[in-house]
């Protein structure tokens, strides 16, 4: 009898998902269910060269289109998983069908935060998290355009990035002291900040938004906390994304901000996995449970699923990391810093290359922060991997090389 | 179209056509090659797509030598050898056409 394995969501993980069980081996049936209207295909450079025009429909695409029909996968696009029916092993979708599954993975990944403001529903009031919003997003920029951003995030400082280099003016707002607050240190807040600004980007910060303000249906501008107004042809709202987890946690599985999961990417029903964004996932180099937004995250844990599902061995565990390119630069992180007490630099932060290292009391390297750096970046991920104790000495002499640091 | 042959750690191999102008590491993606994970899509900042390409082949096809980035990164992929490249940064040449590369045992 063929079983079959029901992947609800076509994104990045999903997508991955049903590439990575064809190559380790399952015979039987793949149904993908995505609600965009297109295959699968990678969203990074969404907010970079696709917003540039520098990326085709085709470089964006994850796989070429015949590869779906020649793996024999059947993909439904523009429809939904609307519910699972945990003991009948069955799924029931947008179009009306049910389908049964011998295995299922949940890849529906995260949606952009809403704020409750007034204006929110105003044309070019937008979001950028699906190749349609970056389309939007494009039509809108342009020279003597004018974008607010709404968020200091990676999103918001990569869609400023490209809209400089489209010609148009852009703003950012952030709500705390610093862009990047939630994701990165001080150093690389000010690092950014001072970057963007010499390429003629506004910041604000410590500012509040109370409203977006419109006329003939459209936005025109984002009203501050302090009543000052950012008028804007277009404005961006990146404030973070929220999991997908409703239809797991209808479903009855345990979900705690994020569909929790195990190294296996297993969720608490054996028959159903989750994977990418919309997981709360183990991080065994930290011994902690965690949410993470990031292609990297969503490749390993598709590779995660699809071993357990076709009987092979977990693969092991990967130093979590993830990559920004806002200009010319590239940032590069390797692992997360908890519990660090100290941030060395190693290079010259003004000369726009260097790598910032986040130790714990113990000397522990938990993180590696590389701005145009990739031997350090790389070097990092090896030496955070291994749970190795650096000096400060050590890591900033530059007469040391990183293949040094990272050995033994 | 040239033909690329993939012949993964196990020994399986996979021989594939790709158009000139791509890269070996597209040619893996396009046609679900296992063994060439490509986590940064192309980007060659990741090392994760990392093949041995005979030292024979090289010499045949003038392959130019990796750069300092692809050098540097490679520097820090798993088991390296001297004839390993990053497949990312190899661009698919009708010179090209019958290459065989060999998969390490992981990109991780």
């Amino acid at each position: 009898m063929t079983e079959r394995v029901v992947i609800a969501g076509a994104g990045h993980a999903g997508g991955a998902a049903a590439a990575l069980l064809r190559q380790l081996g399952w015979k039987d049936e793949i149904v993908l269910v995505g609600d965009e209207p297109i295959p699968p295909y990678q969203r990074p450079p969404l907010s970079k060269a696709w917003l540039k025009g520098e990326a085709t429909a085709e470089s964006l695409a994850l796989r070429p289109a015949a590869f779906y029909p020649d793996a024999h996968i059947d993909m439904r696009l523009s429809t939904t998983v609307t519910g699972i029916d945990r003991t009948g092993k069955t799924v029931s979708l947008g179009s009306g069908e049910t389908i049964h599954y011998d295995f299922l993975i949940i890849a529906l990944g995260a949606r952009a935060r809403r704020l409750p403001l007034p204006g929110m529903d105003l044309a070019n009031v937008l979001e950028l998290r699906t190749a349609a919003d970056a389309d939007k997003l494009k039509a809108a920029l342009g020279p003597n355009k004018r974008l607010a951003v709404v968020g200091g995030g990676y999103i918001g400082l990569e869609a400023a990035a490209s809209a400089r280099a489209l010609g148009a003016e852009a703003t950012i707002i952030e709500r705390e002291p610093r862009v990047l607050a939630r994701v990165a240190c001080q150093i690389l807040s000010d690092f950014f900040q001072d970057f963007h600004r010499a390429q003629g980007v506004t910041i604000e910060l410590n500012a509040g938004v109370q409203a977006l303000e419109g006329a003939h249906g459209s936005v025109t501008g984002v009203r501050l906390s302090d009543g000052r107004v950012i008028p804007c042809d277009a404005a961006l709202i990146g404030v973070g994304a929220v999991a997908n987890e409703e239809l797991a946690r209808d479903a009855g599985l345990t979900c705690d901000g994020g569909i929790v999961v195990d190294l296996a990417a297993r969720t608490s029903d054996p028959a159903i996995f989750a994977i990418g964004d919309c997981t709360r996932r183990p991080l065994p180099l930290y011994d902690r449970m965690m949410r993470l937004e990031s292609v990297p995250n969503a490749l390993e844990q598709a590779k995660q699923a699809a071993s357990a599902i076709c009987g092979k061995p977990a693969p092991a565990p990967e130093v979590p990391w993830f990559w920004s390119d806002q200009y010319d630069l590239r940032l590069q992180i390797a692992g997360i810093p908890f519990d660090a007490t100290q941030i060395v630099v190693r290079g010259d932060i003004a000369s726009g290359k260097f790598a910032l290292f986040h130790l714990t009391a113990d000397g522990t390297v938990q993180a590696v922060e590389a701005v145009n750096a990739s031997t350090e970046f790389m070097g990092g991920r090896r030496i955070v991997q291994r749970r190795k104790k650096l000096t400060a000495a050590q890591i900033s002499d530059m007469n040391v090389t990183m293949q040094t640091l990272a050995a033994g | 179209m040239p033909k690329i042959t993939f012949i993964e750690h196990n020994g399986t191999p996979h021989t594939v056509e790709i158009a000139v102008g791509k890269s070996v590491m597209q040619a893996a993606i396009d046609n679900n090659v296992p063994g060439i994970d490509a986590d940064c899509g192309g980007e060659c900042a990741c090392a994760t797509c990392h093949v041995y390409v005979d030292a024979a082949w090289l010499d045949r096809t003038g392959l130019p030598a990796p750069g300092s980035q692809e050098a540097s990164m490679l520097s820090f992929a798993a088991v390296t050898q001297p004839d390993s490249r990053l497949s990312c940064q190899i661009e698919v040449t009708a010179a090209l056409d019958g290459l065989v590369v060999r998969m390490p045992e992981g990109q991780h």
